[in-house]
């Protein structure tokens, strides 16, 4: 478990002291998958790099099952880092060593000896599907094939928390999602803690159990995922959740105000138009307001706000028809949706993800 | 231009020149690359460690050393730079007798050449160092490497096409120093050039050691550019 504390961390840059974390109080239970969500320049970075100690907190204390990490020795700073791991945005590999000597770094750093170092090595690239990459060097590799090995390498040490800074941020839509799905898996097979910094609100969606949302370096808003998508209450939340949320949309008037958000994670493209067979089978005839979706190898990525007319009735019988589709998370936007709406969709989404 | 040539090309110069060429210019070359060999390898030794220092040892860097430290090495390598080398042969030739029991010949020009080559060396090493990614080193600390870890299996691992590059430059310069190795009485090209070709008004000798210092400069920094692209991982298709 980390507990963070009254966690806070100011820069003396020429311009004067900058905040970049105010007080922020978190705790990632064992087994998580935590998201911390802001958009650039909310903190997150400085954040991640105080749960490792790379940056010292000004104020209040960073603990790892008990243990104030603030209060270590740099020897046992050094030891802690082995638990501890991280991946990059930009992977940080060796690009003069090839695969298989990048992922025995931190072996060689904990003095493990060659040869056995050499196995777990081998053993770790096929755990992320490149045992054929060995021998090949950084610059012959993709981008996510590249963070893919540093996975490895941090998974070298037998960790208990993986901490990903914008991890996927540098790859595209396909390969991020491949790699998500690789984390998720190492999460559930070897029980590593992870958490998640990204500015991507799909990456939060698409893996994380719980998350956090970081303004201006503190945490305006905390919970499960689920909840807090479905529910978002703080303003930065409701920025990120809704992106395409013009104020337009946003204001709009009565006819408007049974919204339905569809949000793509994988959905089948190709195989039933979605919202021309509700309007046959349901003769709800729903109305696209904005979406903002990609297709790629014919799976839908992205969300997708619809207005659905009439009454409660015909918003309801909806929901229920889009949430047979496989791969579709559903969230009501309307008045409505503060009522037995949401707990209802919750419970769907639940559902439909297992 | 008639005058110049009777005086420097003579005949009598000419056949001159042809006997210490095939006399002398074998042993002189191989006098001029083993001061030049000798020079380089501890010029590195002192320049490489001290080079990562300046980098570490910064107030930036992984280990920040006391700034009083690093003012000192700053100062003390700028001093060495600043000084003409002809001077610190003669200002070293006590400290030269001190460490080889004499000032003179070949020993007696290795000595103050390591002495003017560290510095710029370490100055070259910490050029090379400084260019690599920053990110790179991140990893490092955020892995638990210690200062030495960082250092041995991540920074210098990383900056080898770089460093071959920078000790390139480092022999290249060393190389067109040993000419003044005729100071003390040290052999080589530069040497031969200097008391057959001009003190003798011979510059047919003076021209022929200048096409093998030309030839050996071309040839060092050929291999040392073709050596730095070999090791480079980061290019592909190789």
């Amino acid at each position: 478990m980390i507990e963070i504390c009254n966690l806070s961390k100011s820069f003396v840059t020429a311009g004067g002291t900058v905040d970049a974390l105010r007080n922020v109080n978190l705790t990632i239970r064992d087994g998580d998958i935590y998201g911390i969500i802001g958009m650039s320049g909310a903190g997150k970075s400085t954040l991640v790099r105080c749960i490792n100690m790379l940056e010292r907190p000004t104020e209040g204390t960073v603990k790892l099952d008990g243990v104030d990490l603030g209060m270590l020795n740099k020897h046992r700073m050094q030891e802690m880092r082995h638990h501890v791991t991280m991946i990059f945005q930009s992977f940080n590999l060796l690009m003069q060593r090839n695969c298989l000597q990048n992922i025995m770094l931190p072996l060689k750093l904990i003095h493990m000896p060659r040869e056995q170092a050499e196995k777990r090595a081998g053993e770790l690239l096929k755990t992320v599907g490149m045992e054929d990459k060995a021998q090949a060097f950084p610059a012959q590799l993709s981008g996510g094939q590249q963070q893919r090995i540093a996975i490895a390498r941090a998974l070298a040490t037998d960790p208990k928390v993986l901490l990903c800074d914008e991890a996927t941020s540098a790859l595209d839509p396909k390969t991020t999602h491949d790699i998500l799905s690789l984390i998720q898996e190492i999460n559930q097979k070897m029980r590593i803690t992870v958490i998640v910094i990204t500015h991507q609100m799909s990456v939060v969606q698409e893996i994380c159990n719980r998350v956090a949302i970081l303004e201006n370096g503190s945490v305006v808003e905390e919970g499960e995922v689920s909840e807090v998508f479905s529910n978002p209450r703080a303003r930065a939340t409701k920025r990120l959740v809704y992106p395409d949320m013009s104020a337009g949309i946003e204001n709009l008037g009565a006819p408007h105000h049974q919204m339905i958000r569809l949000v793509f994670q994988g959905a089948e493209a190709a195989t039933r138009p979605l919202l021309a067979s509700m309007a046959m089978e349901c003769r709800i005839p729903a109305n696209i307001l904005s979406a903002t979706t990609r297709t790629l190898d014919g799976k839908v990525y992205g969300t997708m706000l619809i207005n659905i007319p009439g009454g409660p009735d015909e918003l309801a019988r909806a929901v229920q028809y889009l949430s047979e589709t496989p791969d579709l998370r559903i969230q009501v936007e309307s008045e409505y949706a503060n009522t037995e709406g949401v707990n209802a969709d919750a419970e769907r989404q639940e559902g439909g993800e297992h | 231009m008639e005058a110049y040539l009777t005086r420097y090309f003579s005949e009598k110069k000419m056949a001159d020149a042809w006997v210490l060429i095939q006399e002398d210019f074998v042993s002189a070359t191989l006098s001029t690359l083993y001061i030049t060999l000798m020079s380089t390898l501890f010029a590195i030794l002192i320049g490489l460690p001290l080079g990562i220092i300046l980098v570490t040892g910064d107030a930036k860097g992984i280990r920040p050393l006391p700034r009083w430290l690093m003012s000192f090495l700053n100062w003390m390598i700028n001093l060495l730079r600043s000084a003409p080398f002809i001077i610190l042969i003669v200002l070293l030739m006590p400290f030269t007798r001190m460490m080889l029991g004499s000032a003179v010949g070949d020993g007696g020009v290795i000595v103050p050449l390591v002495i003017a080559a560290f510095p710029f060396v370490a100055r070259l090493v910490e050029g090379s160092l400084r260019e690599l990614n920053p990110n790179i080193i991140e990893m490092a600390q955020s892995s638990g490497a210690n200062t030495l870890q960082t250092v041995i299996h991540v920074m210098l691992p990383e900056s080898v096409p770089s460093l071959i590059t920078s000790f390139t430059t480092a022999i290249t310069t060393i190389l067109g120093y040993t000419a003044m190795s005729g100071a003390v009485g040290g052999g080589g090209l530069g040497n031969l050039a200097i008391a057959q070709g001009q003190q003798r008004s011979n510059h047919a000798v003076l021209l022929a050691a200048l096409v093998i210092l030309v030839l050996l400069v071309q040839i060092l920094q050929t291999f040392g550019t073709w050596l730095a692209r070999k090791c480079d991982k980061r290019l592909k298709n190789q």
